[in-house]
């Protein structure tokens, strides 16, 4: 009982509880542990700022890199180059969300007359997810252009998206299958004595949990993905990356290159945090 | 073959041990990277004609041989020579050098020079349209309104889109790669009509990388932008007025001519753009 609590039952009024000494000495921590935090950052910020300027290369560094002239001119050009980016994966997000689930369920084939779709599966999996990125799109975007397909089908723009789909695909299929492995086998076999077929098991029982529970890992990938997207530039498209290189050639400065870096980074930091908001929001579910 | 070896070296014998006499040593003494030899960078691979082989110790091709001319002018015969290899971008980029200079194809550009240093000229450059046959079968001239219907393909690094834009402005934006050997693969999977590159290198690429290339045509000498190859000095680096009066040395005595004649051959059969 606080002497607040004590003045209003002395009063005749409902009593209103007020904190309790608990809740005061937490709120105390917590405002302490506040200011130490921001003192602390603070602190090191004021080192960076302050020391780095007296290193001796401090003037070439910001010539070359800080130059607020250069990010003022490339700056719009570089947002314009961005677009591309946003748009090839626009065009690859959905189709390496299908792709990857057809083959997780492949692997998941559990009739013994459907062996060669698992062994597909697998298959492709190991070799997709074995090879660097900037590999399958020079030999997908520059090979299969060579074999003589005529304009517009060899165009560096489908050839480049087909090589990421087949990369990014075997890693989603991967992540579907966990999640599908993840569902125990219980609900398989209630679902069976349901009279359920397989196919309706999955549909119906296995894959809306299984892919609920892996959105999170699969929003990793999406943020992955939109950075590897600027590998397509290797191929020809002239994205973001191409952009502040070529800009960097011209200005002999490499500003265009931290533009570039801020308009990547006010995308995926939202995406990061929203992500690790979900994974919380799931975490807490559970337990 | 053999003859041919043994013939330039002798005559590369011959100079070192006429121009290390005649150097002045005082000039470079000091202020190389390490002390008594100096460091030259190139890329790698190095290309014909400017490296044979890949390999710059030989002395062979354009820019081996002039590294080596420049050097023994300046007092370093060829056991003071050590060669060390960078990236195009690496060498443009602001900050201390780990060469004390380096010399594959670099323009000379204003922009570049706010970061680095250039010496004086040692080559000037015609640029040319390389194409494939298929195309010159479809149709295309070494005129400006046909280069402007191609699709272009660039090395994005270099001055090539910058030129181009100036010269052909074509009708659609150039798709860009990292190097010329890329273009060159973007040319077979036809995914272009046309690139633009230095005439050796044109020629190069045009005999060996593809099968049926085609130097359509080359853009003059001192059109409205020249090209002119300098060696690339770290900002500031006195070393480079001991270079300069090398190469005005060697433009001088028509020595840098020879050199270009033996390694650049003219390309007398690529008509000129009108």
């Amino acid at each position: 009982m606080t002497p607040d609590g004590m003045k209003d039952a002395a009063a005749g009024l409902k009593p209103v509880r007020g904190p309790t000494r608990r809740e005061v000495r937490e709120a105390r921590l917590r405002r302490r542990s506040m200011l130490i935090a921001a003192a602390s950052t603070a602190f090191v910020v004021t080192l960076v700022v302050g020391l780095v300027p007296m290193a001796p290369g401090w003037e070439r560094v910001q010539k070359s890199f800080f130059n607020p002239d250069i990010f003022a001119e490339t700056f719009p050009g570089l947002l314009g180059a961005f677009l591309l980016d946003v748009m090839i994966f626009a065009w690859c997000a959905p189709m390496i969300a299908v792709l990857g689930l057809v083959i997780a369920l492949a692997r998941d084939a559990r009739s013994p007359a459907l062996f060669p779709l698992r062994l597909f599966g697998t298959i492709y999996n190991d070799v997709f997810r074995g090879v660097p990125v900037i590999l399958v799109i020079y030999l997908v975007g520059f090979g299969i252009p060579g074999l003589g397909l005529p304009r517009p089908w060899n165009s560096p723009y489908i050839w480049g998206t087909v090589a990421v789909v087949l990369t990014y695909s075997a890693y989603v299929a991967e992540v579907y299958r966990t999640g599908i492995e993840s569902i125990h086998e219980s609900q398989r076999a209630a679902a069976t004595s349901l009279g359920l077929s397989h196919w309706d098991t999955m549909r119906y029982v296995i894959l809306p949990q299984a892919i609920r529970r892996v959105i999170p890992a699969n929003m990793n990938l999406l943020i992955a993905l939109q950075k590897d997207v600027a590998l397509l530039s290797f191929i020809g498209p002239v994205e973001i990356l191409r952009q502040a290189g070529v800009y960097k050639s011209i200005h002999a400065n490499f500003t265009p290159y931290l533009g570039a870096a801020l308009i990547f980074l006010a995308v995926t930091v939202p995406a990061t945090r929203a992500v690790d908001r979900m994974i919380a929001r799931q975490n807490k579910a559970r337990s | 073959m053999i003859f041919g070896k043994i013939g330039i070296s002798a005559i590369l014998v011959l100079i070192f041990a006429a121009s290390t006499a005649a150097a002045d040593e005082s000039c470079a003494a000091g202020k190389t990277l390490k002390d008594g030899v100096l460091t030259i960078a190139t890329g790698n691979p190095a290309y014909f004609p400017w490296v044979i082989d890949n390999d710059p110790v030989s002395g062979k091709g354009f820019e081996a041989a002039v590294a080596y001319e420049i050097a023994a002018r300046m007092g370093f015969d060829r056991d003071h020579v050590e060669w060390t290899s960078t990236t195009f971008d690496q060498a443009i980029q602001p900050g201390p050098k780990e060469f004390d200079f380096n010399l594959q194809q670099y323009s000379i550009t204003e922009e570049r020079d706010q970061t680095i240093d250039f010496s004086a000229p040692y080559y000037a450059a015609a640029q040319a349209v390389l194409v494939r046959q298929p195309t010159v079968d479809g149709g295309a001239t070494p005129t400006l309104a046909s280069l402007k219907a191609l699709k272009w393909g660039l090395a994005a690094g270099t001055t090539a889109p910058a030129l181009v834009q100036e010269l052909v402005a074509p009708d659609s934006a150039p798709l860009l790669y990292d190097e010329t050997a890329d273009t060159a693969e973007a040319l077979k999977a036809g995914q272009i009509d046309a690139t633009m590159m230095d005439l050796p290198t044109a020629l190069f690429t045009a005999a060996v990388l593809l099968d049926d290339g085609v130097v359509l045509g080359q853009f003059p000498k001192g059109a409205e932008a020249p090209d002119s190859f300098g060696l690339v000095f770290e900002e500031g680096n006195p070393l480079r007025d001991c270079a300069n009066e090398a190469i005005a040395a060697m433009t001088e005595d028509g020595k840098l001519a020879a050199i270009e004649a033996e390694w650049l051959q003219e390309a007398t059969g690529v008509p000129v753009i009108e």
